[in-house]
């Protein structure tokens, strides 16, 4: 397969999830997609410049989407979902006219073209394809009973996102269960985490978080698997505080979709950064046969 | 010619924003109007008098009414001319309430449109003309649409004041959703009891003709006089020698098959008699899931069948019946609820639909009166039922109140109580919305006597937590969040037009508004009649209704039947299209663009090819005027000249003053 993509890695990806960078990139490079990075990218803003200000939000995303066309790079892909909510959130603002010239004024260009974005996701299932998945799968997540947690802005909002079923999805489910996973029916698969509410309440993180762990080991699952830094990063990250304030005793690995592909694929733990996982993922791996 | 000009206030409705006395004045200075005033209200007795009064007074011969739409009033004054002496078409309307003063604020502007309007009504009915009608014979035989309980009660009342009745029914069996029901709001009393005797008089009336499992095909002609195409569907049962014995349903080896009656709460047999009480009591097979008609293999219904009466070759068939006036009874269907994924979209098996339910706790359903989940066939204990499943929902496109799920929640509720005493019921609900008679206090006491939990807010997920469902909702009163754990889930799925019945619509003629249901003729004024002469409606077909609304609009469907059968000749509208044989050269170019083929071809004396219209078909839409290439054939009331002296007049104001 020869793919080549633009590849927008996000703030996160550069700092509290490189390991979702990292498998992404290794990934892509198993299934032969040449992920080229958006020259000179910037942040998208993420939450701060949204809620402050919708021009600003979508001139800081349509600065990186022009940048991306300009390179004659006519999709970018994203695996984290709040860049990809503000990125495509601009390129639907933009289509009217008025929204478009407060941000050529801001941006001091014209924004000619700018580049589709998609999700990592996304580009795994549509411009991949699940056959091509499995037929790079060396070694099958076979015994590996695994929750898919999508959160709350994956599909959302539908009419922008136009991709897989919002309160539904299933696209994850699918790819793992390619790999070989046995993927469960993971009813809270678009519940909130708790997302940034970690910084002032942590209370609600432990709550919302804890009753998506509590649900999954309810389950019996081995694992999670996120799309999600944030998710990723209240799920995993503050699962003990979750424990505590619970007065529960989980101990579910929490990966990134990616990691799991990547161990299919036969990368090696260090490939995709499973060093970086807090909640040890080493028993439920060598429980399954596969480290 | 001496024209009258009348300009009505209309109280302040046109008062307000046109000033009427000068509107009056001006239209003094028209070509051959002699008299011209305000007045209060034309429509009212002094009004109309004052009309009488001029026409007399002034030796008028035709007047202009600037007042309402013709919609509303355009019969009144008519009757008003006619008492004055006058022909009734030598009436003007010009329309400044609705085209005027209520869609424009600025008086000195709607003055002057005012004027125009009334100068343009005045030029017309400067070349109108007396206009006759002629008479035409009344078929007096009815066709009701739909074996609903709406369809049900205009047939019976037809049919006992003598009137001849074709019910044609799409299902197997009449009785419509009525039948599937439990029990009846507010009184609780059994909706087959009271049902199931009307549709054996159905059966056993003999004014009334029932074509069950059939549907209609085509429909031409006009009141008095409509041609209907029935196409009865394949049954693969000769109904003639069935008696309804049911030995082939407990022989058929195909118990798989859908059972629409039950909602899918159970199987059925391929063939089959959809239930007991059904009328007619005669079994169908369901060629989708017979193996005899899918695979060619089978046929034990034809080798049990103690009268012979199978018959695998059966073939649609199509039988004509002439009527004089229709009603359209066609019901409502439920609201593909799947769309919504927060309350599982389908995949959950403890989550059923109101009427699903009706089935679990009918006594001749098919869990015998027992409510049994559908997932473990374990009696719950918990059960919640969601509201507004479909209506009051503009992300669906349902904005409408669905009006009668308040009702039947309330009920559901009291019967599951009633059915399992140590059971929970919770009610999640936007209002509670119960103005019938009795209505209210039924629902206070589903709360206040049978403990039914109201918790007002709306359900943002059901998800599966072992083997219950987890009913997560807001309740807005308290302002927190609830979570309910359900054994079962009830959805109350709203109320959609019937399926089909747009097309149907569309044979009948008659208007439907953008969620297929059907329009009537006013929505105050004239509620069962509609645009289409001799077309009536009833029941859910024109919008969500109870059961004794139906029933209501199904006996005030009747009175209009019997009041347009009273007469024997029914007057034919005069304003149609004419063929001036002169003019016409046989190009017969407007018989091919006539909707309706009210244009045939004659020979005249001399064998030369004419059109001639038919009077009673013609429906005056005036396309063959615009057709005819040499201006042969006029639109009566609405000639050529009368238009061009309608464009004239506004086109260029200050000509003739």
């Amino acid at each position: 397969m020869t793919l080549t993509i633009g590849y927008y890695p996000g703030c996160s990806g550069a700092g509290t999830s490189v390991e979702y960078d990292q498998s992404t990139r290794a990934v892509c490079a198993r299934l032969g997609v040449t992920l080229r990075d958006v020259p000179d990218w910037s942040c998208c803003g993420s939450t701060p410049a949204h809620t402050v200000n919708h021009v600003l939000s979508a001139a800081l995303s349509a600065r990186n989407l022009e940048l991306a066309a300009q390179a004659g790079l006519e999709v970018v892909t994203t695996p984290c979902p709040s860049c990809l909510a503000n990125l495509r959130i601009a390129g639907h603002k933009m289509e009217q006219p008025a929204f478009r010239d407060d941000v050529r004024a801001l941006l001091e260009t014209e924004c000619e073209t700018l580049a589709e974005t998609k999700s990592t996701l996304q580009v795994m299932v549509e411009e991949v394809g699940l056959d091509e998945v499995q037929a790079r799968v060396t070694k099958p997540l076979a015994g590996l009973r695994v929750a898919c947690y999508y959160g709350c802005i994956m599909n959302r909002p539908p009419e922008v996102m136009q991709f897989d079923d919002p309160e539904h999805p299933m696209a994850m489910d699918n790819l793992l269960t390619a790999c070989g996973a046995e993927v469960v029916p993971f009813p809270l698969k678009v519940e909130c985490c708790g997302a940034a509410a970690g910084m002032p309440r942590k209370d609600i993180v432990a709550e919302l978080s804890g009753r998506l762990l509590d649900t999954a080991a309810g389950l019996g699952v081995d694992a999670i698997a996120t799309a999600c830094p944030l998710c990723q990063m209240n799920l995993d990250l503050r699962q003990g505080q979750a424990n505590a304030a619970r007065g529960t005793r989980h101990a579910i690995p929490v990966f990134y979709f990616t990691q799991l592909m990547g161990l299919a694929m036969g990368l090696s733990a260090r490939e995709v950064g499973l060093s970086k996982l807090v909640v040890n993922p080493k028993p439920c791996l060598e429980r399954a046969g596969l480290l | 010619m001496r024209i009258g000009v009348f300009v009505c206030h209309c109280g302040s409705n046109i008062a307000a924003t046109v000033d009427c006395p000068s509107v009056a004045e001006a239209a003094k200075l028209f070509p051959d109007v002699v008299f011209a005033t305000d007045t209060m209200y034309a429509c009212s007795e002094p009004g109309q008098d004052g009309i009488i009064q001029a026409i007399k007074e002034h030796r008028l011969d035709g007047c202009v009414v600037a007042s309402c739409s013709p919609r509303m009033h355009e019969p009144t004054f008519r009757r008003a001319l006619e008492r004055a002496g006058l022909n009734r078409y030598m009436l003007e309307m010009a329309n400044i309430r609705e085209h005027v003063s209520w869609i424009g604020k600025n008086k000195e502007l709607n003055t002057g449109k005012a004027t125009e309007l009334v100068r343009i009504a005045a030029e017309k009915l400067r070349l109108n003309t007396p206009l006759f009608a002629n008479q035409f014979d009344v078929t007096k035989r009815v066709l009701v649409i739909g074996g609903g309980v709406a369809g049900i009660q205009a047939a019976l009342d037809c049919a006992d004041a003598g009137i001849q009745v074709i019910m044609v029914e799409r299902e197997t069996s009449i009785g419509g959703k009525m039948a599937k029901l439990d029990k009846t709001f507010p009184t609780v009393d059994c909706s087959s009891c009271i049902l199931g005797p009307k549709m054996v008089d159905v059966a056993q009336h003999p004014n009334i003709t029932l074509y069950a499992a059939s549907e209609v095909e085509e429909i031409s002609g006009y009141v008095g006089n409509f041609d209907v195409k029935v196409r009865r569907k394949a049954t693969y049962v000769n109904w003639a020698s069935c008696t309804g014995c049911g030995l082939c349903m407990e022989k058929c080896p195909s118990k798989k098959s859908h059972d629409a009656f039950n909602e899918g709460v159970a199987t059925t047999t391929a063939i089959n008699i959809p239930f007991p009480q059904a009328i007619p009591k005669k079994a169908a097979i369901n060629p989708e899931f017979c193996m005899k008609l899918q695979k060619g293999k089978c046929g034990v219904c034809a080798k049990v069948c103690p009268t012979k009466c199978i018959d695998f070759e059966q073939q649609d068939t199509i039988v004509s019946e002439k009527v004089g006036a229709i009603v359209a009874a066609t019901g409502y269907d439920l609201f593909d609820w799947t769309v919504y994924g927060q309350y599982g979209a389908g995949r959950y098996p403890d989550v059923v639909t109101s009427l699903q339910y009706e089935r679990m706790m009918n006594a001749s359903g098919p869990t015998s009166g027992h409510i049994q989940r559908p997932s473990d066939g374990r009696e719950p204990k918990r059960v919640v039922f969601i509201q507004c499943v479909g209506s009051r929902d503009k992300s669906v496109n349902r904005p409408y109140c669905s009006g009668f799920c308040c009702m039947y929640t309330a009920k559901q509720a009291v019967l599951t109580k009633d059915h399992i005493p140590d059971s929970d019921s919770y009610v999640f609900y936007m209002d509670i919305r119960s103005p019938g008679k009795g209505y209210d206090e039924f629902t206070r006491r589903a709360q206040e006597q049978y403990g039914v939990q109201y918790v007002r807010g709306r359900v943002s997920m059901v998800y599966p937590k072992g083997d219950v469902l987890v009913v997560r909702g807001a309740d807005t009163l308290a302002g927190t969040q609830v979570e309910v754990e359900a054994d079962l889930v009830v959805l109350a799925v709203g109320v959609e037009a019937s399926k089909g019945a747009a097309h149907l619509a569309e044979k009948l003629r008659i208007s439907y508004d953008q969620y297929g249901f059907f329009m009537e003729s006013h929505p105050k004024l004239k509620p069962v009649e509609t645009n289409t002469a001799g077309v009536y409606l009833a029941g859910c077909s024109q919008g969500p209704k109870d059961i004794p609304t139906s029933v209501g609009q199904g006996s005030a469907a009747a009175a209009k039947v019997l009041t347009l059968f009273a007469k024997d000749k029914l007057e034919s509208d005069p304003q149609v299209s004419s063929v001036n044989q002169n003019r016409c050269v046989g190009c017969l170019k407007c018989t091919m663009t006539c909707p309706f083929g009210a244009i045939k071809d004659v020979k005249d004396r001399a064998g030369n090819t004419k059109a001639e219209v038919i009077e009673t078909v013609c429906q005056g839409c005036g396309i063959c005027t615009v057709t005819c290439p040499h201006g042969a054939i006029q639109l009566q009331h609405f000639t050529d000249n009368q238009i061009l002296a309608e464009v004239n007049a506004l086109c260029q104001p200050e000509l003739e003053f």
